[in-house]
């Protein structure tokens, strides 16, 4: 009985990704949270030709959450002329930071090394967060097309983190943390995250003691963002985020639906007793 | 005297960075410049030693068979040909990328997708109302999870307007949740974990924590 309860699940589950995936059914993202909204806003104050590093410090596992808000992030950058760098400290999030870059970059016109530049993957982790303070060549010597960072026309007044006027940790583990510690705290650099939902919560009492100036939500917080940038209309394609959170509207009721007859089936057997 | 030397060398390197942290001093300076850069070079031996224990001990177990030898297999054919892949087109990568896009995200895609197929039948079976506290957590969760999804959004739309209640009071409600009574407990945890680092800390640089040199503190 047990195991028949099981698999009835699983198929709930399966149908409810693939019923709303097929039918392409979209809800309105509505209310914008605070923490996303703070962000968008700090980019808009942003003057034009301002820089904006972001992170990759995620992998695979959690793209759905993550990726959408790493390409609604850029065209933003890009939609304001802001200069963006970026690279990652995860090994896995190089190759997806590459490819939200290439993506957002083509459909926007934005030229590499002018408008954009990333460098790829460095190991060390704090160390070079720390080394970023010094001086950003000490640790990207070249970009991941193997351009010395020297050559780069964008990079030529870009030193360390005087010179960036925000850095985005796209998070799917402690990475936000450790920026707070050795850029925010040692060089006061201004940060953003944007997070996995598993670690949203934990972001909360760094924003409200001003240590980031917000943070992006995982997947609800992409949908809100290609909102508030208009993403549809800048890229000419509809949000991931925002597909997805339809699809996970319909799997979060069929999960409350399923908490509240465990619930009811609990209360009933106490009852019997 | 084995003991001794990287006891030594442990405490003046401890204490000297944390009286260098308060000293904004260009000499200060220096040596920061320089323990970050002996930082990262001590870091690219500590690869060469993770990835020299990681082949001997999946080695040994290929070679010993049993159960979990065919794991050990694949994980080192996995490590190998990765380098393997980047040692042959180290310009542009493409097997690199190739694997990475046709190996390594599906396979991490289709894992952690699983994960909601458990998570929502152990929701079924175990998120329930036994105790306060349990039910405390239980309100919490349905909460954040009304507030999160857009179809809440339309839902409440609707009755507000039919009804005259609030506008966006679903999402109000989590944003509230997450940003009071989960901030005050995160902090407190915060605040243990900050102290804790901190004895430590001072525990290693002292010599009085000695596990790091193995067999145990």
């Amino acid at each position: 009985m047990r195991a028949r309860i099981r698999w009835a699940i699983y198929l709930l589950v399966f149908l409810s990704v693939l019923i709303p995936m097929l039918t392409g059914i979209s809800f309105p993202v509505g209310r914008i949270s605070e923490s996303t909204q703070a962000v968008f806003d700090y980019i808009e104050s942003l003057p034009e030709g301002s820089v904006v590093a972001i992170s990759f410090d995620y992998g695979p596992s959690v793209i759905p959450d993550v990726q959408p808000i790493a390409k609604a992030l850029i065209a933003h950058c890009f939609k304001r002329n802001l200069k963006v760098m970026g690279f990652a400290l995860w090994p896995t999030g190089e190759p997806l930071g590459r490819r939200a870059f290439e993506e957002v970059a083509e459909k926007m016109g934005k030229v590499y090394g002018e408008d954009y530049v990333y460098f790829g993957y460095r190991a060390g982790y704090s160390t070079v967060m720390l080394q970023m303070g010094e001086d950003i060549r000490k640790v990207f010597e070249q970009d991941y097309r193997k351009t010395p960072t020297d050559r780069i026309p964008m990079m030529k007044h870009i030193r360390n983190y005087k010179d960036i006027d925000l850095l985005v940790d796209l998070a799917a583990g402690d990475s936000v943390e450790t920026w707070i510690v050795y850029a925010y705290t040692k060089f006061g650099q201004k940060l953003a995250a944007g997070v996995t939902g598993v670690i949203v919560s934990q972001m909360y009492p760094y924003i409200q003691a001003g240590q980031l100036v917000g943070v992006i939500p995982a997947m609800r917080g992409g949908a809100e963002y290609e909102e508030l940038i208009d993403y549809s209309k800048l890229l000419g394609e509809p949000g991931m985020a925002k597909t997805g959170m339809s699809i996970q509207s319909i799997v979060h009721l069929l999960l409350m639906i399923l908490i509240a007859i465990g619930n009811l089936e609990f209360v009933m057997m106490r009852r019997r007793r | 005297m084995r003991q001794r030397i990287p006891l030594i060398i442990c405490f003046i390197c401890g204490l000297t960075m944390a009286v260098q942290f308060f000293i904004p001093h260009q000499y200060s300076q220096a040596v920061y410049s320089e323990a970050v850069n002996w930082l990262r070079v001590i870091g690219v031996f500590g690869f060469v030693i993770g990835f020299g224990t990681l082949i001997n001990i999946h080695v040994r177990r290929v070679m010993r068979g049993g159960a979990n030898a065919p794991y050990s297999l694949v994980l080192l054919l996995g490590l190998f040909g990765t380098i393997i892949a980047w040692l042959i087109d180290r310009e542009k990568e493409r097997f690199f990328d190739w694997i990475f896009y046709n190996v390594q995200m599906p396979l991490d895609s289709t894992i952690f997708s699983l994960l909601a197929f458990f998570i929502v039948s152990a929701a079924y079976r175990a998120f329930r109302a036994r105790t306060l506290e349990a039910t405390l957590l239980l309100v919490a969760a349905v909460l954040v999870m009304i507030g999160n999804i857009p179809i809440t959004d339309v839902v409440w739309g609707w009755l507000a307007e039919k009804l005259g209640l609030k506008e966006g009071l679903p999402g109000e409600v989590k944003d509230w949740i997450l940003a009071v009574p989960n901030m005050a407990s995160r902090r407190a945890i915060y605040l243990g974990v900050g102290l804790g680092g901190v004895a430590q800390s001072l525990k290693i640089i002292l010599g009085i924590e000695r596990a790091h040199f193995g067999g145990g503190g």
